[in-house]
């Protein structure tokens, strides 16, 4: 046990596990605050769907021979584009909301692993494809420009959403009334789909594509058992996902696990903690 | 001026045309209900009054001081809103999302909102959540928010679905209030014929048989007469 805290000590010293932490802790507050719209729009696969989406991009932008660095040029215009289709208002469409969110999923699947065993990129096929599915260690290996790009995205996307915390909270709570009261409730729906977008394809990095949803899922989800305004399960959710995330990494670099899988592993443990803690009040 | 007048307004969907030739004017201090049957076109006449959707032809046109961003609008709950966590001030602030150019609320948009839930007498609820409220108590707070979007006309849908008699009662009592001491005016989507002709002073009743003109004339008129017959059974 000792060595298992003196490899996270060791590890702190490390600029990689430095960088890493930084840029989780940023991309969860990010994602905690976004999760909170989608969970209460009940959009929550949402980000399954798009990330699978992330998945073929990056498969198509390797075959365009485009390093690590340049892919985010093709994988987050494409992302985007499926987050508006997929967040347009609900009247004028023909298919249903899980619906669409299934299909874009399964295909995204489909189409990136296609891709990827006829255009390989590297030897070993099956693990780059279970990097991009369940994250890599690639959190620990970022480059400086991948890392001032995550701090920059980051700190946008919670600008935005602190500058229009109450059109955002109109918004979600009410979009008929919204729209009544003169608030462009469709060009909030577009901001909101390119945030999502954006932060799905920096969360890629982080947990990988089949445990983005947990990043989003869980935060809000373990606020709203003990929280009851909005301000405070936004409050919650944040410090929620950026302890359990920094957590997460430490742990994950100190017993050698995969990162994502035990960032997704302490937030469940938390969902539960806060389970019991909202049990435990009700009974009292 | 009429602060609402509808003119030769045809509603529906890409192919489907719901109503047509619906003509009728709401005046300050007016309380209008929309009555008919189920599927007639009650909701989809609403929706396009608020901007929801467009008319397919006609005009709809806002006047006597009001734009069409001050109606108040009291919309039927959705899931999603029940188990929203958010307390009730939070929700009735929400109401003043039209007033400023800025993104925060002042003193003014807070100072507005304490004054309707006070008037809705909800004030003991503020700091509670949404969630936890009745339903009766629910349809107040979003009252509340109405007030806090417009002083002058107020678009209420069904607000009394799924509220026990009294608090129906109580309901239609502050909405009563509303149009009689604060000249709100109101239009009242409502299932709820005998309700509707006992507080209206205008009757909008859409389907086959349109009609528009004061309760009064309602009751006289032949279409007025069987749907109350059927729709109210005993309660005349």
């Amino acid at each position: 046990m000792s060595d298992f805290f003196e490899m996270i000590a060791l590890s702190l010293q490390d600029d990689f596990v430095q960088n890493a932490l930084i840029v989780g802790a940023l991309i969860s507050l990010s994602s905690s605050l976004l999760g909170i719209i989608l969970v209460l729009k009940n959009f929550s696969f949402i980000g399954d769907g798009l990330s699978r989406v992330t998945f073929a991009a990056t498969a198509i932008a390797s075959i365009l021979r485009l390093s690590s660095n340049n892919n985010m040029f093709v994988v987050l215009p494409v992302t985007m584009l499926c987050a508006i289709l997929l967040l347009r208002p609900g009247q004028s469409r023909r298919i249903r909301g899980d619906a669409v969110i299934a299909l874009i999923s399964v295909s995204g699947m489909a189409l990136g692993y296609l891709v990827l065993t006829k255009f390989p990129t590297s030897n070993n096929l099956s693990k780059d494809v279970c990097t991009t599915l369940f994250g890599s260690a690639s959190i620990l290996m970022l480059s400086q420009t991948q890392v001032w790009l995550s701090v920059a995205l980051s700190i946008a996307v919670v600008a935005i959403f602190v500058v229009f915390y109450n059109k955002i909270f109109a918004v979600t709570f009410d979009e008929s009334f919204a729209h009544t009261a003169g608030t462009k409730v469709a060009a909030y729906n577009l901001l909101i789909a390119v945030v999502i977008a954006t932060i799905i394809v920096l969360a890629m990095n982080l947990v990988g594509s089949l445990l983005i949803s947990a990043l989003i899922i869980f935060p809000a989800m373990s606020a709203m058992r003990l929280f009851k305004s909005f301000r405070s399960v936004t409050i919650c959710a944040a410090v929620f996902s950026v302890v359990c995330s920094l957590l997460g990494i430490l742990v994950a670099s100190g017993a050698g696990t995969p990162v994502g899988s035990t960032i997704v592993a302490i937030d469940l443990i938390g969902y539960f903690v806060f389970c019991l803690i909202s049990a435990i009040r009700r009974r009292a | 001026m009429a602060q609402l007048a509808c003119k030769n307004l045809e509603i529906g969907y890409e192919n489907h045309v719901v109503l047509k030739n619906v003509n009728f004017t709401v005046n300050k201090g007016d309380y209008l209900c929309i009555v008919g049957e189920n599927g007639s076109g009650k909701s989809t006449l609403m929706k396009t009054i608020l901007g929801l959707q467009r008319p397919l032809s006609g005009e709809i046109v806002f006047g006597d001081g009001v734009r069409n961003n001050e109606i108040g609008y009291l919309p039927q709950q959705t899931q999603a809103q029940r188990d929203f966590p958010a307390t009730v001030e939070e929700i009735v602030l929400s109401g003043c999302q039209g007033h400023a150019k800025r993104l925060f609320y002042g003193r003014e948009e807070k100072e507005l909102a304490r004054q309707n839930m006070e008037k809705m007498r909800i004030t003991q609820f503020a700091k509670r959540c949404y969630r936890e409220l009745s339903g009766g108590q629910q349809q107040r707070v979003l009252l509340a928010r109405a007030l806090c979007a417009t002083r002058k006309l107020l678009l209420l849908d069904e607000p009394v679905s799924g509220l026990d008699p009294k608090v129906t009662a109580e309901m239609y009592s502050l909405i009563e209030r509303l149009n009689s001491e604060d000249q709100v005016s109101i239009i009242m989507v409502s299932h709820d014929i005998g309700a509707a002709v006992q507080y209206s002073d205008h009757i909008l009743h859409v389907g086959q048989e349109m009609f528009f003109g004061s309760t009064q004339e309602y009751l006289q008129a032949g279409v007025g007469r069987r749907f109350l017959h059927v729709e109210g059974g005993g309660k005349q």
